[in-house]
């Protein structure tokens, strides 16, 4: 029988209509009887001890249901890794923003008034800001050393590479913190009674992750905890963790105050407050032959956590793990280290550690180059690893994998070589300056390592009476697919029509855990749990004899209903199992770190201008292998969104810090592309399939998030010769490093019209 | 949203006779809000105190635009998309319906006002610079009638105006006389659109026989008001376009502004593009092919 | 200054909403934002920054697009508003729904309300524009998700459709 193939196909995204008519339901367009609306008092101060706390006079307080540490039934944390986290500051704060109480009215109107009426008298502390003032320890602010957490990866003979390289190469990199700016800000709503217990509605990715953090702060069993994810708009990472802290203070209000509270955050307090991409600096030290061949070298990588541990770890592992790239290194030395500083927790975004060391390696690359005189296309062509050669982490590349073809093929969609050569020669005259900057690359889709193994997701299919199939995930949508492409898989490997499948709703008391919708897994892990269980329900059926192969829709429905008659409810599960011959070592961390990497070659064409020194990216080629695109369309809109992204990580994106706290939490302020902004950004896949992701696929919704950044920079420097290694690279950078450039470009502009 | 909506009062008599009546009796009562594009933001940021507001939103003696022979008058009321898409403005000024352009997006070019912006006085504002290039004269009324003001003398310091506790501007008077002048605008901003400027300029200017015969620059956002500048203007009036009168004019407009650092810029890129874009100003205005005579009747 | 203690009074308010007569008593400086979500439930206006910068709160006023979470009620009376809520009629999609829904111009859905608004206002002062006119028109709604090309094309689509319909 000729079957429809579904994935592969762009079919309509399954909350789309919703979506495009307003009748979508995200967190506060949800309204409960009785309900009341809530704010937080948060600390003003970086580090200090609250000595007291004055409630002003002019304030109704009785009408108020007020919050604080002591009113926590469990444990005052937010329960994720090292559970350091306060929920509410109790005696300390530690950083700007630190939630310290919480005050809930029926009139959301009269808030802000109280949360001004609150003083807060403190002892200072003294504090400390950067990754340096960290590791100077003038003051320790967490453990012992200010130090969350360090990997140390060791592969091969670091000193023989010293010993024969032609040429030792130096380099730091740094990258700024950036705000994941969800144009949706955060909020929750919660409902407490003593017979269900807690109930949190919410913009959220991972329901199991609040779910066990308010078991623990509420002191609840696991059955007197519910949540349910609203649709979200927009998360990227930022509504990972801080969800559980927001759903913790909305729980700890309901259950104080008898009745619903919401909590929705304002613009202003969501960026001061909620987690940002992770600063970092990266060293390299790279011994290099005159053939331009990577002999060893050192890497040493380190993250700001924030103030508390939270996810440092977790960012830290997988920045350590690619900052190698994609290259072959026959020996290195990682150092990783996390540290403490008194700013507000840094936290997940896309890309999660391996954009900031990606960064770094593919601006080394170009300096490598420049040192030794080769170009950047041939220095990155002799160093790609190949089939059977080992990662930093020794893991074996099995797949057949070209990445000299697949640069070959990107420098011929982005005419790089001929424009290079044009660009060379106009950039000698003119108000301004082209450039052409290559970033290639590799990201690591799933969990780390034995992360997988711990997770040990749970996936379900339902066949319903009617013979539609339900999806039961805990993966959440939060715009890049998940409803359409899980549904699409549970479709064709049913044999049954897209519109037959739909999902549960995200609502821990309806599904099962199938993991946090991060790292990229999705598609690949979840989906290929999915492919699993939704062959069980086939297989069930054909083995109860109501099906036979080959069966049509109709015959399905009409079996489903049967054994629905006959059984009751028709579930199949299917547990995550890790595949056999796959090692990972936690302690030396080495192994196999990822069951799949995409690869990527990206290029971006930029114009320098010379009168405002402002960079325009002017065409972005992004060309990646991802093993298989389920959907083109959403796929497309994946890598197009990420690379936007990356383009505001690296030209756009500054956040001002003064005193541990953001300065231009406003959306004036913080500057991310608008439509006028952005170039054209060209997309290309290649598909190698993947035998541990569903249908072929690997994940790709992180992968664009870290080549543009190092792409642009490149570029910029190929148009300027003077080299950026921050970002986010402004303008007025720019203009600094050409007036202390050896050149002297300091007058750069005078005359010489356009 | 941090301000309790019942702690502001607000009133639309809907007439201006009724408005400056009310201003006059209760001086200093009052705050006029038109399209509430910059005090709505205040508002809801809780940085607005608990006032009482009167609306001159879209007030017919205010929101009009009138063509005579030689003056073309914009009502105060006017909002920026009135502005921009007005045919006399689009062919005439083209520095003001470019900055009405580039004034936000479409959706707050709708309802700010080129009075609110006059008013709100920052001096990174968009149709500023434009209205000095113009040598713009302002008419403000109040129960006590119309009084005219050169423009440039409007704003006093930062933030700071000429205009009375009981006065609104009525009109914006700009004298039809540009046409045979070369108009150049940029606005150098942290993004393309939807940015608070961190430099613009607005310039006009005529060569003949080669060199400068009349010249006006105009920017915003390098000192406490929109700024002329008169110093550079003659440093190159009569003068030849050459690359030493671009080095001294970028030299003196580097020293006749007073920039700042703030949360968007520095005073040093600030200075540096400030004299950049005056130099592609005098450059533009000099690869200009050379005037013919033009009719506009 | 007004003293704390004295309240303002709430005011008549009328106007029409997606063609239907809507009256309500509200204080004149409510936003139109919180009015249409809260009194009336026409909760796809969003707000996104407060601060008339992200576009995801904005409707039509009088066929012209404005950013709701900057407009008191008051300047609402006598006006008639236009929310996502209208656009389809009945089952019956908008072109640019359709356009949407078939681009990719919508992912995570918050920006989406404001930005087919957005877009339909542009249409209708530039029935066939140019991909620079699409963007000019947009640059005031703000999308983290998509990136906009998606959203361009879809409304160059629609513009395509509504051509030759």
């Amino acid at each position: 029988m000729n079957r429809e193939r579904i994935v592969g196909e762009s079919v309509p995204r399954k909350e789309g209509r919703d979506k495009v008519t307003g009748r979508s339901k995200y967190v506060d367009d949800m309204v409960l009887p009785n309900m009341l609306f809530a704010a937080t008092v948060r600390s003003q101060i970086p580090h200090g001890r609250i000595r007291k706390i004055s409630f002003g006079a002019d304030v109704a307080w009785d009408e108020f249901v007020v919050v604080s540490a002591k009113d926590i039934p469990g444990r005052n944390c937010i329960a994720l890794i090292g559970d350091d986290q306060p929920c509410l500051a109790g005696e300390f704060v530690n950083h700007p923003e630190e939630p310290i109480l919480l005050v809930a009215h029926p009139d959301r109107h009269v808030l802000q008034k109280a949360v001004h009426a609150v003083s807060i008298e403190y002892d200072r502390l003294p504090a400390i800001f950067t990754i340096e003032e960290s590791e100077g320890r003038s003051e320790v602010v967490w453990g012992g050393d200010n130090i969350f957490k360090t990997y140390l990866i060791e592969k091969g003979n670091v000193e023989a590479g010293w010993q024969n390289a032609d040429y030792i190469v130096e380099g730091e990199y740094s990258t700024g913190a950036q705000e994941q700016l969800y144009i949706e800000n955060n909020g929750m709503i919660a409902s407490f009674d003593e017979a269900q217990g807690i109930t949190v509605w919410g913009s959220l990715q991972c329901p199991y992750y609040v779910h066990k953090a308010l078991m623990a702060l509420c002191n609840l069993p696991a059955d007197k905890v519910r949540v349910v994810q609203m649709e979200t708009g927009g998360a990227f990472g930022g509504k990972e963790d801080y969800p559980s802290m927001i759903a913790g203070h909305a729980a700890l209000l309901a259950i104080k105050a008898g009745r619903p509270v919401k909590i929705i955050y304002d613009r202003l307090e969501d960026m001061a407050a909620t987690t940002k991409r992770h600063p970092s600096r990266t060293r390299h030290r790279t011994a290099v032959s005159r053939e331009g061949k990577i002999l060893g070298g050192e890497i040493e990588f380190t993250i700001d956590g924030g103030a508390y541990a939270t996810l440092s770890s977790v960012v830290l592992s997988r920045g350590a793990i690619h900052a190698g790239g994609p290259y072959y290194w026959p020996s290195v030395r990682i150092r990783a280290k996390a540290v403490a500083t008194n700013a507000p927790p840094h936290g997940a975004f896309r890309g999660f550690g391996a954009p900031q060391s990606l960064f770094a390696m593919e601006r080394h690359m170009d300096r490598i180059a420049q040192t030794i005189g080769l170009s950047p296309v041939e220095i990155r062509r002799r160093n790609f690893l190949q089939p059977g050669q080992t990662t930093t982490t020794e893991q074996v590349v099995r797949e057949p994998i070209d990445l000299g073809k697949l640069l070959d093929r990107a420098l011929e969609i982005s005419d790089y070589e001929s424009k290079k050569r044009a660009f060379a020669n106009q950039n000698q005259t003119g108000g301004s300056k082209k450039g052409m900057g290559i970033a290639a690359f590799l990201h690591g889709a799933g969990f780390t390592g034995s992360g997988e193994r711990y997770l040990s997701s749970v996936v379900g299919v339902e066949g319903c009476a009617d013979g539609a199939v339900r999806v039961l995930v805990s993966s959440t949508e939060f715009g890049q697919g998940t409803n359409t492409v899980l549904s699409q898989i549970a479709a064709e490997a049913l044999h049954l029509p897209y519109e037959n499948v739909s999902m549960a709703p995200p609502d821990t008391l309806e599904v099962p855990n199938s993991g946090p919708t991060v790292a990229s897994r999705t598609a690949m892990v979840v989906g290929k749990l999915v492919q699993s269980a939704a062959l069980g329900i086939a297989q069930t059926l054909i083995s109860s004899n109501l099906l036979d192969d080959g069966y049509s829709a109709d015959e399905f429905r009409e079996a489903c209903r049967q054994y629905v008659a006959m059984h009751g409810q028709f579930r199949c599960w299917s547990r995550y199992d890790p595949p056999s011959g796959i090692f990972w070592d936690d302690e030396k961390y080495r192994g196999e770190a990822y069951a799949a990497f995409a690869w990527a070659v990206y290029i971006a064409e930029v114009t320098v201008d010379l009168a405002t020194y402002s960079v325009s990216v002017d065409d972005f080629v992004a060309l990646q292998e991802v093993g298989k695109v389920l959907h083109p369309v959403l796929a497309r809109g994946q890598i197009i969104g990420g690379v936007a992204q990356g383009i505001g990580f690296s030209l756009y994106e500054k956040v001002v810090w003064q005193n541990g706290r953001m300065q231009n939490g406003q959306m004036t302020n913080y500057i991310m592309p608008t439509s006028s902004d952005l170039p054209p950004i060209r997309v290309f896949f290649e598909e190698l399939g993947n035998v541990y992701g569903a249908y072929g696929a690997k994940g790709i919704g992180e992968l664009p998030m870290d080549g543009p950044a190092p792409a642009i920079l490149n570029a910029v420097e190929d148009a300027l010769g003077v080299p950026f290694n921050s970002i986010p690279l402004l303008p007025e950078d720019i203009m600094d490093g050409l007036a202390t450039s050896p050149e002297n470009n300091a007058s750069i502009f005078t005359s010489g019209g356009r | 949203m941090r301000s309790n909506p019942s702690d502001y009062e607000m009133i639309a008599p809907g007439s201006l006779h009724a408005i400056v009546s009310l201003l006059a009796k209760e001086p200093g009562e009052w705050l006029p809000l038109a399209g509430g594009t910059d005090l709505m933001v205040q508002y809801a940021a809780g940085k607005l105190p608990p006032r009482k507001l009167i609306s001159i939103w879209n007030l017919p003696e205010l929101r009009r635009i009138e063509v005579t022979p030689n003056v073309l008058q914009i009502g105060a009321g006017c909002t920026y998309t009135d502005v921009r898409s007005h045919e006399v403005v689009a062919r005439e000024f083209p520095l003001l319906a470019g900055a009405a352009r580039w004034t936000g997006g479409i959706a707050n070019q709708n309802r700010g006002t080129i009075g609110g912006n006059i008013v709100n006085a920052s001096p990174a504002a968009d149709s500023l610079p434009a209205l000095l290039a113009y040598e713009a004269e302002l008419v403000l009324v109040s129960v006590r009638g119309e009084r005219k003001l050169p423009y440039v003398s409007f704003h006093t310091g930062y933030k700071q105006t000429l205009l009375a506790p009981d006065e609104l501007i009525q009109t914006v008077c700009l004298q039809r006389r540009y046409s045979r002048y070369f108009s150049h605008a940029r606005k150098v901003g942290a993004r393309n659109a939807q940015a608070i400027s961190k430099v613009c300029i607005a310039g006009l200017g005529r060569m003949a026989n080669g060199v400068v015969e009349d010249i006006r620059v105009a920017l915003g956002s390098v000192a406490p008001v929109p700024l002329r500048l008169t110093k550079t203007e003659q440093v190159v009036k009569g003068q030849t376009v050459d690359a030493a009168l671009m080095t001294l004019a970028k030299k003196t407009t580097m020293a006749e502004i007073r920039p700042i650092d703030d949360i968007r810029s520095t005073a040093r890129y600030r200075s540096e593009v400030a004299g950049n874009l005056v130099v592609e100003f005098l450059n533009r205005l000099n690869s200009q092919p050379a005037e013919r005579a033009l009719d506009y009747g | 200054m007004n003293d704390s203690c004295e309240r303002a009074a709430k005011a008549e308010i009328s106007f029409t909403v997606n063609g239907e007569a809507k009256s309500i008593r509200a204080y004149p400086m409510e936003r139109l934002l919180d009015v249409l979500r809260l009194e009336f439930g026409l909760t796809g206006a969003k707000e996104g920054c407060g601060e008339g910068e992200c576009g995801s709160c904005s409707i039509l006023m009088d066929g012209a697009l404005v950013n709701s979470c900057l407009v008191p009620v008051l300047h609402a009376a006598g006006t008639s508003i236009a929310t996502i809520e209208g656009l389809a009629v009945e089952d019956q999609l908008h072109a640019l729904q359709e356009a949407f829904l078939q681009c990719g111009g919508a992912q995570c859905g918050i920006c989406t309300p404001g930005m087919i608004l957005a877009a339909s206002h542009l249409l209708q002062t530039k029935a066939e524009p140019t991909t620079e006119e699409i963007r000019e028109g947009l640059s005031g709604n703000l999308c983290r998700c998509t990136g906009y090309s998606q959203i361009l094309e879809a409304v160059m689509e629609a513009s395509r459709r509504r051509a030759v319909a």
